[in-house]
């Protein structure tokens, strides 16, 4: 009786035991090292999930179709075996028929001797693949593959995520210093130079605007783009997005080094910030929705959400509203999303070369975002008669409040009674602005 | 003798407190730590001298500018 009973075994490969031991790994890093743990968690888990074969939490259905009528000579691969992408599963008099992706055959519906048409269903396919479905419709038909398609692939749970990002943010830092805005700009040098380099090496335009975002260090930004443009590479843009954002205390403090002198580093700044109305942090969401989404209407869902967050946060009069959005829908959200994209990395999806090409590209996309934010500062040094510390502008790389927080720490070691948390802030939340308004140009180019 | 006046760099919430009124502190002492953006910031002493009044309670919310300890140089 068990042994009709299928176990995964015999569909595990070495893929998905390496892809086991970075779950592992990744979940090691967050509960021992508390490295992004409310992130890595789900993330982890979500990677396992997908690669214990025939758990099916991430299968979407697939019908192929004949490209050409003929007649069946033989099926190549035996129904139930795992087969990698552009594999032949039936010879026709007349050609091949090709899997389009990787997966494992569920049934077929013709045998040899049949003749088919072109357009006829010939199989049906089970896979993990996030394919262009324009080209090759699937259906999700796991708990976790219906999530990713409705909440991630439909771009729901994105920008809900940055509603509650706009909750969480205070613009009153930025508004004081409202020059500060220029170094979050500065850092999306970032996305375009990771950009071109992807471009450089091989990616097409739509992935490289995906692989370009990492540079914005904002997660729900990277996968709202990669969804729309690269939907395949998704787990590699979001896990790398979501890695540095993790280690830029070990990205930023190099690169501000090489770009600073000590005595740049040791520049001092006063804490007492123009104190900022709440008027103005009233009419900041709606000017800013307004004026964005007019220059840039296609960060209008990113923008409008982040806004609408924001203003519960400052109207003062739907603290309700404001408190659940930055506590319990933000939890919600994460568990949904973190979930989905750690089970779009399958094995034969992850681990290939494009990803560790990815994870490079992204790791020079946060650096030269810090660097460009570095090195606006210490122009605008050149020009102003108050000096600001360069370092702040590190902190463009939005992370928030993470490269805030390096900057704040390298900054006090320099000089004890400086605070440079504050200062950072206003780069910082810039620079989560920036990267929203840098994917919906990608986006109003390509999408 | 001037009175130093510390003053809170940053606005955050006050964790812990080191030092009371009447203890002798040098420039560099921790005095306090103060919790911003879920990071603890430590407010060190700019002087020597004598802590004469600590303004800053355990759990409180401070501002920009908010007393936080006096202390008499010497």
């Amino acid at each position: 009786m068990f042994g009709l009973l299928e176990s995964g075994f015999q569909h595990f490969y070495w893929g998905n035991a390496v892809m086991l031991l970075i779950a592992g790994l990744l979940i090691y890093l967050a509960i021992a090292k508390k490295m992004e743990p409310l992130l890595l968690i789900p993330i982890g888990f979500g990677i396992l999930l997908v690669n214990l074969p025939l758990g099916g939490m991430m299968d979407y259905e697939m019908l192929l179709k004949a490209p050409t009528a003929g007649t069946v000579v033989s099926i190549e691969t035996g129904e139930g075996s795992r087969f990698d992408g552009e594999t032949v599963l039936i010879r026709l008099d007349s050609g091949e028929i090709v899997s389009p992706v990787f997966g494992r055959v569920d049934t077929y519906m013709v045998a040899s001797g049949d003749r088919v048409e072109e357009g006829d269903v010939v199989a049906r396919l089970i896979t993990q693949e996030q394919t262009d479905q324009e080209e090759y419709p699937t259906s999700p038909i796991g708990l976790l593959s219906r999530i990713f398609k409705y909440g991630v692939m439909w771009q729901i749970l994105p920008p809900l995520m940055f509603l509650c990002l706009g909750a969480l943010t205070d613009f009153g830092p930025m508004l004081a210093n409202p020059k500060t805005l220029l170094l979050g700009a500065a850092a999306q040098f970032g996305v375009y130079l990771a950009f071109f380099l992807a471009l450089l090496v091989g990616f097409s335009i739509p992935e490289a605007c995906s692989i370009g975002i990492i540079g914005g260090a904002e997660g729900p930004t990277t996968i709202y783009v990669t969804s729309v443009l690269a939907p395949h590479i998704i787990g590699a843009t979001a896990v790398a997005c979501y890695s540095y954002m993790a280690l830029v205390p070990v990205i930023l403090p190099p690169v501000i080094r090489l770009l600073t002198t000590r005595q740049e580093r040791r520049i001092y700044m006063k804490p007492q910030m123009r104190p900022v109305s709440r008027t103005e942090k009233t009419l900041f969401p709606l000017v800013t929705t307004v004026v964005v989404v007019l220059f840039v209407p296609s960060s209008a869902p990113l923008i409008g959400c982040f806004m609408v967050g924001n203003l519960f946060r400052e109207s003062g009069v739907v603290e309700r509203l404001s408190n659940t959005a930055q506590t319990t829908l933000v939890d919600i959200l994460t568990i949904f999303l973190t979930l989905a994209i750690g089970a779009s990395m399958p094995a034969e999806n992850f681990l290939q070369p494009r990803t560790l090409l990815i994870l490079v590209l992204g790791v020079v996309a946060f650096a030269s975002a810090a660097a460009a934010g570095i090195l606006l500062a210490k122009l605008m040094n050149v020009f102003s008669k108050e000096k600001i510390n360069p370092m702040i502008g590190a902190a463009g790389v939005s992370a928030v409040p993470m490269s805030a927080r390096v900057v704040q720490v390298m900054g006090q070691k320099e000089n004890p009674r400086n605070f440079l948390l504050m200062h950072a802030m206003g780069p910082n939340v810039a620079g989560a602005i920036g990267a929203a308004i840098a994917g919906g140009v990608f986006l109003g180019i390509l999408g | 003798m001037a009175t130093e006046l510390i003053t809170s760099p940053l606005p955050g919430k006050i964790l812990d407190v080191k030092v009371a009124a009447g203890d002798k502190v040098k420039e560099g002492d921790l005095l306090l730590t103060i919790e911003a953006m879920k990071m603890e910031n430590e407010i060190v002493a700019t002087v020597d001298g004598t802590v004469t009044e600590v303004a800053a309670k355990p759990d409180s919310i401070v501002q920009i500018g908010d007393s936080l300890v006096s202390i008499e140089e010497g």
